[in-house]
Protein backbone atom coordinates (compact mmCIF):
# COMPACT_ATOMS: atom_id res chain seq x y z
CA UNK A 1 0.00 0.00 0.00
CA UNK A 2 1.56 3.67 -1.15
CA UNK A 3 1.54 6.28 0.80
CA UNK A 4 -1.79 8.50 0.35
CA UNK A 5 -1.36 12.42 -0.56
CA UNK A 6 -3.28 14.77 0.92
CA UNK A 7 -3.23 17.64 -1.02
CA UNK A 8 -3.31 21.61 1.00
CA UNK A 9 -1.97 25.13 -0.07
CA UNK A 10 0.33 24.99 2.66
CA UNK A 11 2.84 23.18 1.41
CA UNK A 12 6.09 24.48 2.17
CA UNK A 13 7.32 21.54 3.86
CA UNK A 14 7.16 17.89 3.27
CA UNK A 15 4.97 16.35 5.72
CA UNK A 16 4.92 12.37 6.34
CA UNK A 17 2.63 11.03 8.94
CA UNK A 18 3.10 7.15 9.99
CA UNK A 19 -0.62 6.10 11.51
CA UNK A 20 -3.12 3.20 12.19
CA UNK A 21 -6.54 3.71 11.06
CA UNK A 22 -7.86 2.07 14.07
CA UNK A 23 -6.14 4.72 16.33
CA UNK A 24 -8.24 7.83 17.25
CA UNK A 25 -4.71 10.18 17.97
CA UNK A 26 -4.08 9.36 14.44
CA UNK A 27 -7.19 10.52 12.97
CA UNK A 28 -6.84 13.57 14.81
CA UNK A 29 -3.46 14.35 13.85
CA UNK A 30 -4.54 13.94 9.77
CA UNK A 31 -7.73 15.80 10.52
CA UNK A 32 -5.74 18.39 12.29
CA UNK A 33 -3.40 18.82 9.38
CA UNK A 34 -6.27 18.70 6.96
CA UNK A 35 -7.97 21.70 8.36
CA UNK A 36 -4.67 23.70 8.58
CA UNK A 37 -4.46 23.21 4.76
CA UNK A 38 -1.19 21.49 5.18
CA UNK A 39 -0.10 18.96 2.43
CA UNK A 40 0.86 15.75 3.24
CA UNK A 41 1.15 12.00 3.30
CA UNK A 42 0.46 9.26 5.27
CA UNK A 43 0.07 5.64 5.62
CA UNK A 44 -2.19 3.36 7.70
CA UNK A 45 0.54 0.69 8.56
CA UNK A 46 -2.22 -1.50 9.56
CA UNK A 47 -4.08 -2.01 6.19
CA UNK A 48 -0.23 -2.85 4.77
CA UNK A 49 0.52 -5.88 3.61
CA UNK A 50 3.02 -8.28 5.62
CA UNK A 51 5.93 -7.57 3.66
CA UNK A 52 5.28 -4.09 3.58
CA UNK A 53 5.32 -3.63 7.33
CA UNK A 54 8.66 -4.94 7.84
CA UNK A 55 9.97 -2.36 5.30
CA UNK A 56 8.01 0.28 7.10
CA UNK A 57 9.27 -0.81 10.33
CA UNK A 58 12.78 0.17 9.07
CA UNK A 59 12.29 3.10 7.91
CA UNK A 60 10.31 4.24 11.08
CA UNK A 61 12.77 2.83 13.35
CA UNK A 62 15.51 4.26 11.27
CA UNK A 63 14.23 7.98 11.21
CA UNK A 64 12.17 8.45 14.64
CA UNK A 65 13.98 5.97 17.21
CA UNK A 66 10.64 3.97 17.73
CA UNK A 67 7.49 2.29 16.34
CA UNK A 68 5.01 4.70 18.05
CA UNK A 69 1.31 6.50 16.11
CA UNK A 70 0.86 8.81 15.38
CA UNK A 71 4.63 9.67 14.13
CA UNK A 72 4.78 12.77 12.11
CA UNK A 73 8.22 13.93 10.18
CA UNK A 74 8.49 16.95 8.53
CA UNK A 75 11.26 18.05 6.21
CA UNK A 76 12.70 14.33 6.98
CA UNK A 77 14.45 15.70 10.16
CA UNK A 78 11.81 17.05 12.50
CA UNK A 79 10.27 13.98 14.28
CA UNK A 80 7.08 14.36 16.19
CA UNK A 81 5.43 11.71 18.07
CA UNK A 82 1.70 11.93 18.92
CA UNK A 83 -0.67 13.95 18.39
CA UNK A 84 1.09 17.22 19.20
CA UNK A 85 -0.92 20.26 18.22
CA UNK A 86 1.82 22.65 19.39
CA UNK A 87 4.66 20.83 18.04
CA UNK A 88 3.20 20.66 14.77
CA UNK A 89 2.54 24.39 14.66
CA UNK A 90 5.67 24.77 15.15
CA UNK A 91 7.31 22.91 12.84
CA UNK A 92 4.84 23.98 10.00
CA UNK A 93 4.78 27.74 11.13
CA UNK A 94 1.34 27.52 11.22
CA UNK B 1 -20.55 -14.94 16.05
CA UNK B 2 -22.74 -12.31 17.85
CA UNK B 3 -22.52 -8.67 15.74
CA UNK B 4 -19.99 -6.64 18.25
CA UNK B 5 -21.55 -2.88 19.11
CA UNK B 6 -20.13 0.16 20.35
CA UNK B 7 -22.40 -0.50 23.38
CA UNK B 8 -20.84 -3.36 24.00
CA UNK B 9 -17.37 -2.29 23.78
CA UNK B 10 -18.12 0.70 25.91
CA UNK B 11 -20.68 -1.59 28.62
CA UNK B 12 -17.28 -3.69 29.17
CA UNK B 13 -14.74 -0.71 29.49
CA UNK B 14 -17.23 0.92 32.17
CA UNK B 15 -17.58 -2.16 34.14
CA UNK B 16 -13.59 -3.13 33.67
CA UNK B 17 -13.13 0.98 34.87
CA UNK B 18 -15.21 0.59 37.80
CA UNK B 19 -14.21 -2.62 39.62
CA UNK B 20 -9.83 -1.44 39.12
CA UNK B 21 -10.70 1.85 40.35
CA UNK B 22 -10.47 3.45 36.98
CA UNK B 23 -12.74 6.08 35.22
CA UNK B 24 -12.99 6.63 31.23
CA UNK B 25 -11.71 9.40 29.12
CA UNK B 26 -13.96 12.35 29.67
CA UNK B 27 -13.92 13.66 26.44
CA UNK B 28 -16.93 12.41 24.63
CA UNK B 29 -15.49 12.39 20.74
CA UNK B 30 -12.46 10.66 22.15
CA UNK B 31 -13.86 8.25 24.15
CA UNK B 32 -15.68 7.14 20.62
CA UNK B 33 -13.03 7.54 19.11
CA UNK B 34 -11.21 4.75 21.52
CA UNK B 35 -14.48 2.50 20.96
CA UNK B 36 -14.54 2.28 17.97
CA UNK B 37 -10.87 1.58 17.28
CA UNK B 38 -11.44 -1.19 19.57
CA UNK B 39 -14.73 -2.52 17.78
CA UNK B 40 -12.55 -2.58 14.48
CA UNK B 41 -9.58 -4.57 15.99
CA UNK B 42 -11.95 -7.34 17.96
CA UNK B 43 -13.76 -7.38 14.55
CA UNK B 44 -10.36 -8.07 12.86
CA UNK B 45 -8.40 -9.94 15.17
CA UNK B 46 -11.08 -11.56 17.59
CA UNK B 47 -9.64 -9.40 20.83
CA UNK B 48 -9.79 -5.95 21.34
CA UNK B 49 -6.03 -5.17 21.08
CA UNK B 50 -4.90 -1.50 21.73
CA UNK B 51 -6.52 1.24 18.84
CA UNK B 52 -3.64 2.99 19.15
CA UNK B 53 -0.80 0.16 18.74
CA UNK B 54 -0.25 -2.42 15.79
CA UNK B 55 -1.42 -5.85 16.46
CA UNK B 56 0.52 -9.06 15.04
CA UNK B 57 -3.24 -10.72 14.99
CA UNK B 58 -1.52 -13.35 16.94
CA UNK B 59 -2.91 -13.79 20.77
CA UNK B 60 0.01 -14.80 22.55
CA UNK B 61 2.38 -11.82 20.41
CA UNK B 62 -0.84 -9.40 21.16
CA UNK B 63 -2.07 -10.74 24.43
CA UNK B 64 -0.10 -7.81 26.40
CA UNK B 65 -1.72 -5.19 24.06
CA UNK B 66 -4.93 -6.72 24.97
CA UNK B 67 -7.17 -3.90 26.23
CA UNK B 68 -6.89 -3.32 29.11
CA UNK B 69 -3.25 -3.99 28.23
CA UNK B 70 -0.69 -4.67 30.86
CA UNK B 71 0.99 -1.24 30.74
CA UNK B 72 -2.17 0.79 32.28
CA UNK B 73 -1.36 0.29 35.84
CA UNK B 74 1.65 1.38 35.63
CA UNK B 75 0.90 4.19 32.93
CA UNK B 76 -1.89 5.63 35.06
CA UNK B 77 -0.11 5.51 38.06
CA UNK B 78 2.50 7.94 36.80
CA UNK B 79 1.17 9.81 34.37
CA UNK B 80 -2.46 9.83 35.24
CA UNK B 81 -3.57 8.03 31.78
CA UNK B 82 -3.11 4.42 29.90
CA UNK B 83 -1.31 4.41 26.92
CA UNK B 84 -4.50 5.40 24.32
CA UNK B 85 -5.69 7.64 27.14
CA UNK B 86 -9.28 5.46 27.47
CA UNK B 87 -8.34 5.29 30.95
CA UNK B 88 -7.70 8.12 33.42
CA UNK B 89 -7.07 8.55 36.94
CA UNK B 90 -10.00 10.46 39.07
CA UNK B 91 -8.40 14.05 39.20
CA UNK B 92 -7.54 13.69 34.61
CA UNK B 93 -11.44 12.48 34.65
CA UNK B 94 -12.71 15.67 37.43
CA UNK B 95 -10.37 17.78 35.08
CA UNK B 96 -8.03 18.93 37.97
CA UNK B 97 -5.01 17.56 35.86
CA UNK B 98 -4.98 17.92 32.23
CA UNK B 99 -5.26 14.82 30.10
CA UNK B 100 -1.26 14.03 30.07
CA UNK B 101 0.73 12.55 26.97
CA UNK B 102 2.02 8.93 27.88
CA UNK B 103 4.92 6.92 26.50
CA UNK B 104 4.90 4.12 25.18
CA UNK B 105 6.10 2.40 27.83
CA UNK B 106 5.82 -1.70 26.09
CA UNK B 107 9.70 -2.68 24.75
CA UNK B 108 10.42 -2.07 21.67
CA UNK B 109 11.27 -6.25 21.06
CA UNK B 110 7.51 -6.63 21.72
CA UNK B 111 6.53 -4.10 19.11
CA UNK B 112 8.67 -5.54 16.95
CA UNK B 113 6.73 -8.23 16.74
CA UNK B 114 3.73 -6.94 14.91
CA UNK B 115 6.07 -6.61 12.00
CA UNK B 116 6.94 -10.14 11.54
CA UNK B 117 4.27 -12.76 12.99
CA UNK B 118 2.57 -13.99 10.05
CA UNK B 119 5.49 -14.05 7.86
CA UNK B 120 8.64 -14.98 9.45
CA UNK B 121 10.52 -16.18 6.26
CA UNK B 122 8.97 -12.86 4.96
CA UNK B 123 10.55 -10.19 7.09
CA UNK B 124 13.64 -12.44 6.78
CA UNK B 125 14.33 -12.04 3.20
CA UNK B 126 13.05 -8.20 3.28
CA UNK B 127 14.82 -7.08 6.47
CA UNK B 128 18.49 -9.21 7.91
CA UNK B 129 18.62 -8.24 11.16
CA UNK B 130 14.69 -9.40 12.08
CA UNK B 131 15.69 -12.99 12.69
CA UNK B 132 17.93 -11.98 15.51
CA UNK B 133 14.97 -9.66 16.97
CA UNK B 134 12.57 -12.65 16.19
CA UNK B 135 14.31 -15.05 18.49
CA UNK B 136 14.70 -12.01 21.30
CA UNK B 137 10.91 -11.72 21.48
CA UNK B 138 10.31 -15.14 21.67
CA UNK B 139 13.03 -15.65 24.77
CA UNK B 140 11.27 -12.74 26.15
CA UNK B 141 7.65 -14.64 26.59
CA UNK B 142 8.90 -16.77 28.82
CA UNK B 143 10.88 -14.38 30.83
CA UNK B 144 8.15 -12.23 32.66
CA UNK B 145 8.32 -12.35 36.01
CA UNK B 146 4.68 -12.24 38.09
CA UNK B 147 4.70 -12.65 41.55
CA UNK B 148 2.13 -13.01 44.26
CA UNK B 149 0.73 -10.17 45.82
CA UNK B 150 -2.15 -9.88 48.84
CA UNK B 151 -4.47 -6.64 49.98
CA UNK B 152 -3.62 -5.94 53.41
CA UNK B 153 -7.24 -5.03 53.64
CA UNK B 154 -9.09 -7.76 52.90
CA UNK B 155 -6.76 -10.55 52.25
CA UNK B 156 -7.43 -10.72 47.94
CA UNK B 157 -3.94 -12.55 46.95
CA UNK B 158 -3.01 -12.06 42.95
CA UNK B 159 -0.22 -13.29 40.93
CA UNK B 160 0.96 -10.24 38.24
CA UNK B 161 3.82 -8.49 37.40
CA UNK B 162 3.09 -5.62 39.52
CA UNK B 163 -0.13 -4.52 42.24
CA UNK B 164 -2.77 -3.43 40.91
CA UNK B 165 -4.18 -0.08 40.36
CA UNK B 166 -6.73 -0.74 43.67
CA UNK B 167 -8.09 -3.79 45.14
CA UNK B 168 -11.14 -5.04 42.94
CA UNK B 169 -12.35 -6.91 45.82
CA UNK B 170 -12.22 -4.28 48.73
CA UNK B 171 -10.91 -0.66 46.83
CA UNK B 172 -8.34 -0.32 49.07
CA UNK B 173 -5.64 1.61 47.70
CA UNK B 174 -2.68 0.24 45.42
CA UNK B 175 -0.28 0.79 48.07
CA UNK B 176 -2.22 -1.93 50.28
CA UNK B 177 -0.52 -4.75 48.26
CA UNK B 178 2.48 -6.17 49.50
CA UNK B 179 3.94 -9.35 47.97
CA UNK B 180 3.87 -12.68 49.27
CA UNK B 181 8.03 -14.00 49.60
CA UNK B 182 6.93 -17.77 49.95
CA UNK B 183 9.48 -20.09 51.06
CA UNK B 184 9.39 -23.91 50.83
CA UNK B 185 11.11 -25.72 53.58
CA UNK B 186 11.64 -29.53 52.98
CA UNK B 187 11.67 -31.06 56.27
CA UNK B 188 12.76 -34.88 56.68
Amino acid sequence: MPFSKVSGTNNAHKVVVYALSTCVWCKMTKQFLKDSNVEFEYIDVDLCEESEKARIREELQNKSGGLSYPTTIVDDKIVIVGFRKDKLKEALGI
Amino acid sequence: MTEITIEMVLKRAEADAQTYGYYLTPDPNLLQGLLEGLKVNEERYGYPSCPCRLASGKFEYDRDIICPCDYRDPDVAEFGACYCRLYVSKDVFEGKKELPTVPERRPLEKQSRAYMATSTSKAETAVGQTTVTVKAAEKEIAETKPKLWYCKQCGYVVFRDEPPYICPICKAKREMFAEIKTRIDFVG
